[in-house]
């Protein structure tokens, strides 16, 4: 499974979705996804991918780390995958 | 209904291994958080914490003691044996009958646990030593202090995370309002900073790596701390009959539930257990002079918190004063709200408000005077202290001068 599917199934289990519904211009938000849910999200990720993901809950827009679509949550895996490989 | 004061105080935190210590560590504004020295910091995140230093337990306690004190009843037992001295208190005969204790913790003997679970799981011994389960249980501390003292009236423990301690004095407080008890030993401990301790916080991703600075605009979570507080509350007659010296007293208090949410802190719940605990002491909400705050350092509390404070004193908001000493001390989780009640005594008998330090940058949502980076001297005649826990249950106490 590649980084995009893998994501995708990863925040629709958490937005109890079908992945179908998860589009890469979808935001956390617009999925139903709140803080604890977000929190989790990255947790699946760093687990699926073996990354460490730069994430503080109290500035989560300060983050190096993108959150405000699922396309650049997908582009910062691969960033941190390339540069923690 | 009787009144009730506080006639002893006792405590060792990061700041200091007494109460006077604390004091002058709170007027100048000293930062008790630096690096964490535990085993395997280097596989933590989170590298930093308000440890106690300095400290030896075996210059306090015998071997036999250790065997049995997890490192939270340690530092239950060392700040209630200043307090009740203090108090100048002995208890025996009706007075130990009926005077009891009750202490506040989130984790209880969270490094016995630590210890053990590395000891069966990550080294795969078979047996643990014999006394692991009377080391760890939440009321261990609560029961040392009875067997210290002589406390053989009602005793337990109450665990409702931050809010712990204030629970807990909170119930030490009604029992001696309503005539139960003539004495209560109660505040609370902790000691979260063990390698599982800081590991589980870290994966929440609240937690700062560099310092805790409430309610700035730039801060970015909370740091945790350790330690306890303990304080002798006692009936107003009992007191004054004897001539003990009065630290303050406990006016009024209010508990409150958000029912709402498991983490994220809700601005009616906290407002309710303030705006009740002025109600419950028959306060004028224009008396209120300080608050110490709840002020985690974290983006959920310090905002809802503000509103909460705002709401209920409207205009007095932007007049009383409202500080975070967890930016010196750190958060110790079920301790914290013990430790912060020096802070609030020490407004009221010496006129120095503990400051919030660390704070760099304004916050909008944070618009209050949160006496910032210097401690300052002032006149005040009632205060509070705000702790509000995950889960949602809240508690507030209101301390007057006497």
């Amino acid at each position: 499974m590649n980084v995009k599917d893998k994501v995708i199934e990863i925040i629709a289990e958490q937005a109890v979705l079908d992945p179908s519904d998860v589009t890469m211009d979808s935001t956390l938000e617009s999925l139903g996804i709140d803080s604890l849910g977000l929190v989790e999200s990255i947790f699946s990720i760093e687990e699926a991918f073996d990354i460490s993901v730069p994430f503080n809950a109290n500035e989560p827009t300060q983050s190096e780390f993108d959150i405000s679509s699922v396309a650049s949550i997908i582009a910062g895996i691969e960033t941190l995958k390339a540069q923690q490989s | 209904m009787k009144r009730v004061v506080i006639t002893g105080a006792g405590t060792i935190n990061a700041l200091g291994h007494t109460v006077p210590e604390t004091y002058e560590a709170m007027r100048e504004g000293r930062c008790g958080i630096g690096e964490l020295e535990m085993r395997d910091v280097d596989r933590l995140a989170i590298k930093i914490g308000g440890q106690v230093r300095g400290y030896k337990a075996d210059t306090c306690f015998n071997r036999q003691q250790l065997a049995l004190y997890d490192r939270f009843t340690q530092f239950a037992l060392i700040a209630a044996r200043e307090a009740v001295k203090q108090s100048g208190l002995e208890f025996s005969g009706d007075l130990a009958a009926k005077s009891g204790v009750v202490l506040g913790t989130s984790g209880g003997g969270m490094q016995t646990l630590d210890e053990n679970y590395r000891s069966v799981y990550g080294e795969g011994k078979n047996r643990v030593h014999p006394f692991v389960v009377p080391k760890l249980m939440n009321n261990a501390a609560a029961s040392h202090v009875s067997m210290e003292f002589n406390l053989k009236g009602p005793s337990f423990t109450v665990a409702t995370a931050c809010a712990s301690s204030n629970h807990a004095m909170s119930q030490a407080f009604q029992m001696v309002r309503s005539g139960m008890s003539p004495v209560m030993v109660t505040g609370g401990s902790e000691s979260m900073l063990c390698f599982g301790g800081v590991k589980a916080w870290e994966g929440l991703r609240v937690m700062s790596k560099d310092a805790c600075r409430p309610f700035s605009a730039n801060r970015n979570g909370m740091v945790q701390g350790e330690g306890a507080g303990v304080f002798v509350f006692e009936e107003y007659e009992h007191a004054t009959a004897r001539g003990a010296d009065i630290l303050a007293e406990v006016a009024g208090f209010a508990m409150s539930s958000d029912a709402s949410d498991i983490v994220m802190p809700s601005k009616q719940g906290a407002a309710r257990a303030i705006s009740g605990a002025l109600a419950d002491g028959r306060i004028n909400p224009e008396e209120v002079g300080y608050i110490n705050a709840h002020g985690t350092g974290t983006a959920a509390n310090d905002k809802t918190e503000c509103a909460a404070v705002a709401d209920v004193f409207g205009q007095h908001a932007d007049t009383l004063m409202i500080s975070s000493t967890k930016s010196m001390h750190g958060h110790l989780i079920g301790g914290t709200g013990a430790v912060e009640l020096l802070a609030c005594i020490m407004a009221l008998r010496e006129g120095v408000i503990a400051p919030t330090i660390g704070y760099q940058e304004a916050d909008p949502e944070c618009a209050l005077d949160v006496v910032p980076n210097e401690a300052r001297e002032a006149d005040v005649d009632v205060v509070l202290s705000n702790a509000f826990a995950f889960g949602g249950l809240n508690a507030v106490l209101a301390l007057r001068k006497v």
